[in-house]
C-alpha cells in the first residue's frame, strides 16, 4: 500500500493521477462496448430473421438483450466514467484519492461484478431446475432465481447486488475525501460529482431492493420507473456533465460563458431530473395526478437543459472552427447536438397525447439510443482520443482512423434513431387502427434491416478505433501521420 | 449555500433525491397499502387448475417426469403444483427476456380494450408474481396480460420450440432448450412458462378473441 505525504497539496500532476489506472479503466471500457455492440447486433439479426445463432441456449437474443443493455451501463459507461474521475478530479481538487490501493482493488472488484452479472444473466436461467438451486430457493425462501432480476438495468442478480453497493460505497469514499480535502470555491465539475455519488448508491439501493423484496405491482412499478429514470438522470447525466464542463474549457483555452446559468443547470437538473420518474409508465394504473406531475417536471427538465446548451454554445462563440480542427471538441458537441434533441423529444414524447402512440414502439428504442449512443459515448470517445495520447506518451498511429471512427458513430446513430423513431409511429398506428399484429411486423422489416446496417456502421466506427488504440500502443506510426506534425491543435 | 459542499451534498444529493422518492414512489405505496399483496398459491384459479391439469394429460411422460402427477382428486396439491408451476414460469419468463419484448398492460388508450379486453387494474398486479411487476418496456409481440386461455398448450408447446412453424412473420427466438428434443416433450421449465402464460388473464371473466375482430374480418388483406 502507498501511504506517502503527498496528500498533501502538490502541483505535479503526475504525483497526483495514476496513468495507469485511467489507462486500464479505459481499456475495459472498450472490451466491454465492444461485448455490449455484439449483443446488439444479435438481437437486431434477430429481429430480421438473420441470425444463424437461433435456437442455441446461451447465446440466446432475449438473454445477451439484457447483457447489451448491463454492459453498456455497467461495463463501458461507468468503466469510461472511472478512468475520467481518476483523470479529472485528482487535478481540480490538487489531492489524490484516498488510497491508491483502494483504486486497484475497486477497479478488479467493478470487473468482477459486470463480469458476474453477464454470467448471472447468461447461465442462471439454464441452471434454474438444478437440485441446489431449487434446494437453496426453498431453504432461504428466495423467490428469485440466480439469472436476471425483472427490471430494466436492475438484472443484476440478486446475489451481487450487495457487492455492487459496496463498490459504489466505496468509489464515493474514494473520490470524496480529495472533494473534502480542496479549498472552496468548488469548481462546476465538483457539484456534478459530488451530486453523482450520493445519487447513484442511493438510486442502486432503491431499485435493487425495493421492487424485489419490498413492493410489488404497481407500486413496484412507480419505484422501477424512477429507478430507470434517476440511473440515466442521476448517475450518467451528472457525471457526463461534470466532465464536460471540466474539459470543453481546457480544450477551447477559456472559461464557461456565465457561471450564473451553470449554477441554474445543476439545481435545475438536480430538482425537477427525479421528479420524472414515473413518466416511463404513463396510462398504467399508477394514480393519475402522479403522472400528470411527471409530465410537467419533464416539461421543466427541458427548459433546464436549454439554459445548459446556451451556456456551452455560448462558450463555443467565437471559437466555432474547434469543431472542425479539433477532433475531441467536435465529439463533445456533437454529443450536446444530440443531447438537446434527445430532451426536446423528450418533452415531446412524454406528453399524454404522444403516448398513446409511440408507448411501447421502437420509438422509445430509438431515443434511448441518442442518448447512451449518440450523447454520453459520444462525450467518452471525445475523451478517450483526447487522453490516451497523454496516457501513452505517443501521438495517435492514424489520425484518419479517429476520422472515420468519428463519422461512421454519429451517422451510424443518427440514421439509427431516425429509423427507429419512424419505425414506431408506424408501428403506433397499426396497433391503434386494430390491423392483425403481423402486419406491425411485416412494416417494420425495413426499418429493421436499416438498423442492422446502422448498428454495423457504429461497430465499424469502434472498431477502427480498436485497431487504430492498438496500433498506437505497439507505438506504430503510420506514414501519413508523420507528414502531419499539426496534430497538436487537432487533437486539443 | 449553492455552491457549497454542504449544499450540494445534503439539498441536491440527499434532500432531492428523498423528495422524488416520497412523491413518486411512496405515495402510490402508501396509497395501495390496503390491497393485500396475494401470494402464488392464492392467486391459482379453477381456470388455470383445468389449464395444468390439461398439461398433464397432453403430455403425460413429461409432466409425471418433472412435476410430478398427484393424484386426480387431490385438489390441494394440484393447487400446490400450480403455483410452484407460477413461480418457476415467472422466473423463465423473466430469465429468458420475454418481459423484454411483451408486456403486461392493457392501456385505456389507442384501441387497446377492443383488441385484447379490459384495461388493467392495479387490484391484477398485487401478487408476489408481479414482484417486480412486469409492466414490460416493449412490444415487438402483442401484450399477454389476457393471453391465458387464448390459445391451447399445445400451440404453445410448438410456438415456444420454433415459432415460425405456427407463426411465419414472428422474429421470435427459438426456446428448444425448454424442451427434450421435441415440441412433445416440453422438460419442467417449459412446462411452467406455458402455465404461466395460461394463468395470464385467467383470473378475468371474459375478454375477446381480437382475431375475430369484425373491422379485421371486413378488411382484406
Amino acid at each position: 500500500m502507498i501511504t506517502n505525504e503527498t496528500t498533501s497539496t502538490t502541483t505535479d500532476p503526475s504525483e497526483l493521477v495514476d496513468e495507469r489506472l485511467v489507462r486500464w479503466y479505459f481499456l475495459a471500457a472498450c472490451t466491454f462496448l465492444g461485448v455490449s455492440m455484439l449483443g446488439g447486433l444479435l438481437m437486431a439479426f434477430q429481429l430480421v430473421h438473420w441470425n444463424p445463432l437461433n435456437g442455441i441456449e446461451l447465446l440466446a437474443p432475449g438473454r445477451w438483450r439484457m447483457v447489451h443493455t448491463n454492459a453498456v451501463a455497467y461495463g463501458f459507461l461507468a468503466n469510461a466514467f472511472l478512468g475520467a474521475l481518476h483523470w479529472a478530479v485528482p487535478r481540480l481538487t490538487l489531492h489524490q484519492v484516498a488510497s491508491r490501493a483502494l483504486s486497484y482493488f475497486i477497479f478488479f472488484a467493478w470487473q468482477a461484478i459486470v463480469l458476474l452479472t453477464a454470467a448471472g444473466i447468461i447461465f442462471g436461467p439454464s441452471l434454474q431446475t438444478s437440485q441446489w438451486v431449487a434446494a437453496a430457493a426453498s431453504k432461504y425462501h428466495l423467490a428469485m432465481s440466480l439469472g436476471a432480476q425483472g427490471l430494466e438495468w436492475g438484472e443484476t442478480p440478486f446475489w451481487i447486488d450487495p457487492v455492487a453497493l459496496l463498490g459504489l460505497a466505496l468509489v464515493a469514499y474514494n473520490f470524496m475525501v480529495p472533494i473534502a480535502r480542496a479549498k472552496p470555491p468548488l469548481y462546476v465539475t465538483m457539484w456534478y460529482f459530488m451530486a453523482a455519488f450520493v445519487w447513484t448508491f442511493l438510486t442502486y439501493a432503491m431499485g435493487n431492493l425495493m421492487p424485489e423484496y419490498h413492493v410489488a405491482g404497481t407500486s413496484a412499478g412507480a419505484v422501477g420507473g424512477l429507478f430507470i429514470h434517476d440511473l440515466v438522470g442521476l448517475f450518467v447525466t451528472p457525471l457526463g456533465w461534470g466532465l464536460m464542463y471540466y474539459f470543453v474549457p481546457i480544450m477551447l483555452k477559456k472559461p464557461i460563458w456565465s457561471h450564473g446559468l451553470s449554477l441554474v443547470g445543476f439545481w435545475g437538473l438536480a430538482f425537477f431530473y427525479p421528479l420524472n420518474g414515473i413518466h416511463h409508465f404513463l396510462y398504467t394504473p399508477i394514480p393519475m395526478f402522479l403522472q400528470y406531475g411527471a409530465v410537467i417536471a419533464t416539461v421543466a427538465v427541458e427548459l433546464v437543459v436549454t439554459t445548459v446548451i446556451v451556456n456551452f454554445f455560448g462558450t463555443l462563440w467565437g471559437n466555432g472552427r474547434a469543431v472542425v480542427t479539433n477532433l475531441p471538441v467536435r465529439w463533445f458537441y456533437t454529443g450536446m447536438i444530440f443531447y438537446f434533441l434527445t430532451c426536446l423529444q423528450c418533452a415531446m414524447q412524454v406528453t399524454l397525447t404522444f403516448q398513446k402512440l409511440i408507448h411501447f414502439t421502437d420509438w422509445v428504442v430509438g431515443h434511448a439510443h441518442l442518448v447512451m449512443f449518440g450523447v454520453f459515448s459520444m462525450w467518452l470517445f471525445g475523451i478517450m482520443t483526447y487522453l490516451f495520447p497523454r496516457l501513452l506518451g505517443r501521438n495517435w498511429y492514424s489520425h484518419a482512423l479517429l476520422e472515420w471512427h468519428y463519422w461512421l458513430s454519429a451517422l451510424g446513430v443518427l440514421v439509427m434513431a431516425t429509423d427507429l423513431i419512424l419505425a414506431g409511429l408506424f408501428q403506433g398506428y397499426f396497433w391503434a387502427s386494430l390491423q392483425p399484429w403481423d402486419v406491425s411486423l411485416v412494416g417494420s422489416y425495413p426499418f429493421w434491416v436499416t438498423r442492422v446496417f446502422a448498428g454495423l456502421a457504429m461497430f465499424l466506427g469502434f472498431l477502427c478505433f480498436v485497431y487504430n488504440l492498438w496500433m498506437t500502443y505497439r507505438g506504430v506510426r503510420s506514414p501519413a501521420a508523420e507528414a502531419t506534425p499539426a496534430s497538436a491543435t487537432w487533437l486539443g | 449555500m449553492f455552491e457549497s459542499k454542504a449544499g450540494i451534498l445534503f439539498i441536491a444529493g440527499i434532500g432531492f433525491f428523498a423528495l422524488a422518492f416520497v412523491s413518486n414512489a411512496l405515495v402510490p405505496v402508501l396509497m395501495y397499502r390496503d390491497l393485500p399483496e396475494q401470494t402464488a398459491e392464492e392467486v391459482v384459479n379453477p381456470k388455470l387448475l383445468y389449464q395444468v391439469k390439461e398439461l398433464s394429460w397432453r403430455f403425460p411422460v413429461a409432466f409425471e417426469e418433472h412435476v410430478g402427477a398427484p393424484d386426480e382428486d387431490d385438489d390441494a396439491a394440484w393447487k400446490e403444483t400450480a403455483a410452484s408451476l407460477l413461480r418457476l414460469g415467472r422466473q423463465v419468463y423473466i430469465g429468458e427476456g420475454c418481459w423484454h419484448c411483451h408486456s403486461q398492460f392493457v392501456r385505456p388508450v389507442s384501441n387497446e380494450s377492443k383488441r385484447w379486453g379490459p384495461v388493467s387494474k392495479t387490484e391484477e398486479y398485487e401478487n408476489e408474481l408481479q414482484r417486480p411487476v412486469m409492466f414490460g418496456t416493449r412490444r415487438v409481440g402483442p401484450d399477454l396480460s389476457r393471453e391465458g386461455g387464448r390459445r391451447s398448450s399445445d400451440w404453445h408447446a410448438v410456438h415456444f420450440f420454433n415459432p415460425e412453424w405456427v407463426s411465419p412473420d414472428s422474429p421470435m427466438p427459438r426456446y428448444t432448450w425448454l424442451f427434450d428434443g421435441s415440441p412433445q416433450r416440453p422438460n419442467k421449465r417449459g412446462l411452467a412458462l406455458i402455465a404461466y402464460i395460461q394463468w395470464l388473464g385467467s383470473w378475468l371473466d371474459s375478454y375477446p378473441y381480437y382475431e375475430e375482430l369484425d373491422v379485421l374480418r371486413e378488411q382484406d388483406f
